[in-house]
């Protein structure tokens, strides 16, 4: 564990989002930089930050346009800030907003920055359609021919199969195995029923509503003027079903094996739009400017298994790394954010981190620890509310700052399994 | 006298740097011609001179024109026509030097100035946004008087000539480029060593090729058939334009179808006599005062000079997202580039007030005056809340919310309660007293109104209200955030109506009593338009919204009793759900939210037969007279500071015909006995509302003016 020096702990001064709406419905006009500016300004306001006090933006995006390759330089640009504050993206797939909080917490201990922001934005209603490679080099010949018959016969080459676009799969590069397929893998390895599956998705969408419904949740959320006339207001999540039952899930069939499968379009994270954003500052920083931080970030840790095992296993490793460079145990835990990407996967890890086999695996004297749901995603998960993917680490760490503040609790835990076979844990901690 | 030009030597070229001193911009006066001729005949003698660079070393000007002041000292016809003929033997000389004269352009280039870059032998223009080129010389009444009749047409043919000359506006350096205007377009940084390039290689033999403007423009500009169609277009539009109330412009197709169809030496005997005769014209005289009280009233925030501190304005706040708030949160965004934080307590109403803000971008960006990395800048000035977040750091905000008094308190106390104590709070209201709206307020010495007018991206004209206790500082916080916007900004009193809407009330409530007698709506509006407003006060109505006039008459009648009664017009038409513009029902048609004809069927509802013959003489007294009458009113009861100002208002507020110089240059023209006396019989024959105001009675007897009439200022 880091012990930062005084004063230097980073801190969360607040968090807020774009609404999450289903891709291709209330955002799907929104483009990825439209989405990330709008929340980011708007935390801007509602917090009274002076932009020049702003040192850097990291921003996370997992499926970037062609077009605008560096999304962070382009919402430093906005004009609440000078035009002087730098700013890069990353991708650590779907933790990639948690990775943005955790390397402004690195900038921030290490004093090379004291104001940062970060987050990640995720437009799946705009993503970049490819040519296949063939046409692609057609037209790069074609473009430096010299002259027409030269730029003809380039042409020549194209069949019209090479025609057809392309557009980018949520599969693995190294295994061809799509998240969904995994997902499906884990639940029959693991012996994850249809039912517990089903289950945590119903409750997943309860507890997304009642966060709805009493505010909690939409006060994280600032309201996307919609439409030609910007008169469409979106203030809350469309993909939170409040009165869908436990019937209506077990009715729909699995997508990814029709036969055996147990995964659904009702127990796993739909495709989603949205952006989220947070403030990082230095605690001496935040002391500075009169704010009061939500919570601190203790310590985080990065794991990753062969894709071609269960590739959505990666919390199993990195939860436990993360909770001994926090110095403490699973039972120090107020409140836990578990990244629902699939319920299989959920609740495969769940039963990793309740295991004492997984733990002689891992080296460790006993079970990682038993979840207890009702400190566990309180507020609903990424199968209610959505996953845009480099949002949700974002989306996660500002409701559990401020849930552990509403709650009083010490310490929160964040998982989060992302593509590649990674996952990622974090822990936060009260501020005094 | 210190010099305003200095020279430098680079090889053989002679880089000769205008920079008037004491000036903030360059000036030709009658002194800088001399100079520059001096020094034009001693480079011409310089054997070490090859050519010459002209530049100027002001930072964003070239030459903003000529010494206006020097106009207003002309004192007959033949003075003014020998200081045309005097500019004309200045540009010939560039003209004609035997060091050939190349124009390195950066920044304004205008009028004379303009002149003398037409008399180069090479233009290069810098492709700065600042770099503008024109001749306004119309807008004064006058037309370019040394050479630029005669040169301007030559270089970019008979259209486009005309085109820049009717209508006074400036053209971008890319625009210029395209027409011919100059020669090249480069960045700043090298535009002086590109320069001296081609004045070494003009020196070296070099004549510059200047291309065609293609077939269209062989045919048009380049034969004598096809630009008399192009006279007779420009003659018929100029007609439809100004109605014949602008001597300059059909002086000015004159002078230049004489220069091109009977040559140049007779086109500029025929240019200088225009700008004499022209020069002389009360048009001129008064839209030459026009300029200089503009221009004072840029300078002058309603407060003596340095008797109040403005705060610096990076973020405004605007309540209410309805047209006339979205209006002012867009042009502050575009023209101020402010952050602006728009409230209301909609949040669909804030999104489309947001998206109208937006719009007023969007019009410069469709009309290409912002590049479109420009816009998704500025778009992004502009944001919108449902609750006061983000108005703690704002140092103005203005309100402008619905009309009503109870609602614009509430609104107030909500405003104080989430803003600093130092916050600007102006009150954009056109009737409610601001006293009024600031009588509970916490920090009084904050608030004041700010009456905008609609719609505020294009109108000109800001009203600033102090009341008996807002601060000298507010005050000017207002006045001069007000002119980053872009407004002319005049300070006047907090009393119903202010200024402009005073003046305006009785003028359309006599016009709602002669549509009750019958007169023609077409017939109405005509006679005014006339007689120079853009628009008659039927369209006005049309234009304001009846609801919102209606509303406006009652708070005047209240206020001033009797004399200020709305005709009953106005009732009849709203129990029709008539508008105006707003609902396409009022006292025009409109198709597509566009106004098409008169609607007749208005007298059906007033019960009136239409008159068939009308005396329009009548009609425009009547109007022109309440208006009139009302104006030495509220002065005379210290509405407006100055003269000046109250007719600035008028113009710019209202659309009060420029030419005629304001209602009170039009009282002082008149004369007040003759004003006084057709004022008693309008009120013997129409009604004791014409009774001349005290102020117009006293000044019968004793002479008296509102402006001194020594000066012409």
């Amino acid at each position: 564990m880091i012990t930062p020096r005084p004063g230097r702990r980073a801190v969360v001064i607040a968090g807020l989002r774009t609404p999450f709406a289903k891709a291709g419905t209330t955002l799907a006009d929104a483009s990825a930089v439209d989405l990330a500016r709008h929340c980011t300004r708007e935390l801007l306001y509602r917090t009274e930050l002076p932009g020049n006090e702003v040192d850097e933006v990291i921003y996370g995006q997992v499926v970037v346009s062609p077009l605008v390759g560096n999304v962070a330089r382009e919402i430093a640009l906005l004009p609440q800030m000078p035009r002087t504050v730098p700013g890069y993206s990353l991708n650590r797939a779907c933790a990639s907003g948690a990775q943005a909080i955790c390397n402004a917490t690195d900038q921030i201990i290490a004093g090379h920055a004291d104001v940062i922001l970060a987050g990640g934005v995720e437009t799946l209603s705009d993503v970049p359609i490819l040519h296949t490679r063939r046409f692609a080099r057609t037209l790069v010949a074609a473009s430096k021919a010299r002259s027409l018959g030269a730029r003809l016969s380039a042409f020549a080459a194209v069949r019209p199969r090479d025609l057809k676009p392309v557009s980018p799969a949520i599969a693995e590069p190294s295994t061809g195995e799509s998240m969904g397929q995994s997902a499906e893998k884990m639940a029959k390895e693991n012996g994850i029923s249809r039912e517990d599956q089903d289950a945590l998705a119903l409750m997943s969408h309860q507890r997304a509503a009642a966060g709805t419904a009493d505010g909690r949740l939409t006060d994280e959320i600032v309201p996307w003027f919609g439409g030609r006339d910007m008169d469409q207001v979106v203030s809350a999540d469309n993909l939170i079903r409040p009165d869908t039952t436990i019937e209506q899930l077990s009715k729909l069939k699995p997508v990814f094996d029709r036969r055996y499968g147990s995964v659904t379009a009702g127990n796993a994270s739909p495709l989603t739009d949205g952006a989220a954003t947070v403030i990082m500052m230095s605690e001496e920083k935040a002391a500075a400017l009169g704010y009061r931080p939500l919570v601190a970030v203790r310590s985080y840790a990065v794991a990753a298994v062969d894709p071609g095992w269960q590739l959505l296993m990666g919390p199993a490793y990195a939860v436990p790394t993360a909770l001994r460079r926090a110095g403490i145990n699973w039972q120090h835990l107020g409140l836990v954010e578990i990244h629902e990407a699939f319920a299989s996967q959920v609740l495969s890890n769940v039963q990793a981190w309740g295991s004492a086999e997984w733990a002689r695996r891992l080296g460790l004297s006993g079970p990682v620890g038993e979840v207890d749901w009702s400190r566990t995603n309180v507020m609903g998960g990424s199968i209610a509310i959505g996953h845009p993917f480099a949002a949700t680490g974002a989306r996660i760490v500002t409701t559990l700052a401020n849930e552990m503040v509403r709650r009083d609790v010490e310490f929160g835990l964040i998982s989060i399994c992302a593509q590649g076979g990674m996952g990622y844990a974090m822990v936060l901690e009260r501020v005094a | 006298m210190t010099a305003a030009f200095r020279t430098e030597q680079r090889d053989r070229v002679a880089v000769v740097t205008f920079d008037l001193p004491f000036e903030s911009v360059n000036k030709l006066s009658k002194a800088v011609g001399w100079e520059l001729e001096e020094l034009l005949r001693g480079l011409d003698a310089n054997e070490q001179v090859q050519a010459i660079v002209l530049r100027s070393g002001k930072p964003d000007t070239f030459i903003a024109g000529a010494d206006i002041e020097e106009f207003l000292q002309l004192r007959s016809v033949e003075e003014a026509v020998r200081l045309s003929r005097d500019g004309q033997l200045l540009m010939q000389a560039v003209a004609d030097s035997r060091t050939p004269v190349v124009g390195a352009i950066h920044g304004a280039c205008m009028g004379g100035g303009l002149e003398l870059a037409l008399a180069c032998r090479y233009r290069i223009a810098s492709d700065h946004p600042k770099t503008n080129l024109g001749l306004p010389e119309t807008q004064l009444g006058l037309i370019p008087g040394a050479g630029g009749s005669n040169r301007l047409p030559r270089l970019v043919g008979v259209r486009a000539a005309l085109d820049m000359i009717l209508t006074g506006k400036p053209v971008t350096a890319r625009k210029a480029l395209r027409l011919g205007l100059v020669d090249e377009m480069v960045p700043e940084s090298i535009l002086l060593d590109t320069a001296i390039d081609a004045a070494e290689r003009i020196a070296g033999g070099w004549s510059p090729k200047r291309a065609g403007h293609g077939f269209v423009a062989s045919v048009v500009d380049g034969t004598p058939l096809g630009r008399m169609v192009v006279y007779r277009k420009a003659q018929e539009g100029v007609e439809a334009k100004s109605g014949g109330n602008y001597p300059a412009l059909p002086r000015a197709i004159d002078v230049v179808r004489c220069s091109m169809e009977d040559g140049m030496v007779k086109g500029l005997a025929a240019e200088a006599q225009a700008f004499g005769d022209l020069a002389m014209t009360d048009v001129s005289r008064r839209l030459v005062e026009i300029f200089f009280a503009t221009n004072a009233l840029k300078k002058d925030d309603g407060v003596p000079a340095g008797s109040g501190r403005a705060r610096p304005v990076h973020r405004l706040g605007v309540i209410g997202s309805g047209f006339m708030g979205a209006g002012i949160a867009g042009t502050a965004a575009l023209v101020a580039g402010v952050e602006v934080r728009m409230k209301d307590a909609d949040l669909s109403r804030v999104g489309r007030g947001v998206k109208i803000a937006i719009d007023v971008l969007a019009e410069r960006l469709k009309r290409r005056r912002l590049t479109r990395w420009e816009f998704d800048r500025q778009k992004a000035l502009i944001s919108g809340t449902g609750s006061y977040d983000g108005f703690a750091r704002t140092e103005l905000v203005i309100e402008a919310v619905f009309e009503e008094l109870g609602v614009k308190r509430q609104v107030l106390a909500e405003i104080e309660a989430a803003v600093p104590a130092t916050t600007v709070i102006g009150t954009n209201t056109s009737t409610i007293p601001i006293g009024d709206i600031a009588a509970d307020a916490r920090h009084a010495e904050r608030v004041l109104g700010m009456h905008f007018f609609s719609p505020v991206a294009r109108m000109p004209l800001l009203e600033v209200i102090p009341t008996d206790r807002t601060s000298v500082d507010a005050l000017v916080t207002a006045v001069q955030f007000g002119r980053r916007m872009g407004k002319t900004v005049i300070v006047v009193a907090d009393s119903p109506g202010f200024w402009v809407n005073r003046i305006l009330s009785p003028y359309l409530n006599e016009a709602g009593f002669l549509l009750e007698e019958g007169v023609p709506i077409d017939v109405l509006d005509r006679v005014m338009t006339n007689w120079g407003f853009p628009v008659g006060p039927a369209a006005l109505f049309d234009e304001v919204g009846l609801d919102v006039a209606e509303k406006a008459g009652k708070v005047m009648h209240q206020a001033f009793g009797d004399r200020l009664e709305p005709s009953r017009v106005i009732g009849v038409m709203r129990a029709d759900d008539r508008m105006g513009r707003k609902n396409g029902r009022g006292f025009y048609f409109y198709k597509d939210g566009h106004k098409s004809g008169a609607d007749g069927s208005v007298f059906q509802l007033l019960g009136v037969r239409p008159q068939g013959e009308v005396d329009e003489q009548r009609v425009r007294d009547r109007l022109v007279f309440a208006m009139l009458n009302e104006a030495a009113l509220a002065m005379s009861e210290g509405v407006v500071r100055t003269p000046r100002d109250a007719d600035i208002g008028a113009i710019f507020g209202i659309g009060y015909p420029p030419f005629r110089g304001g209602p009170l240059r039009t009282l002082d023209g008149m004369g007040a006995a003759e004003v006084v006396a057709r004022l008693e019989r309008l009120a013997t024959t129409c009604g004791p509302r014409f009774t001349p105001a005290p102020v117009l009675q006293e000044m019968s007897r004793t002479g008296g003016r509102w402006y001194p009439s020594s000066t012409a200022r």
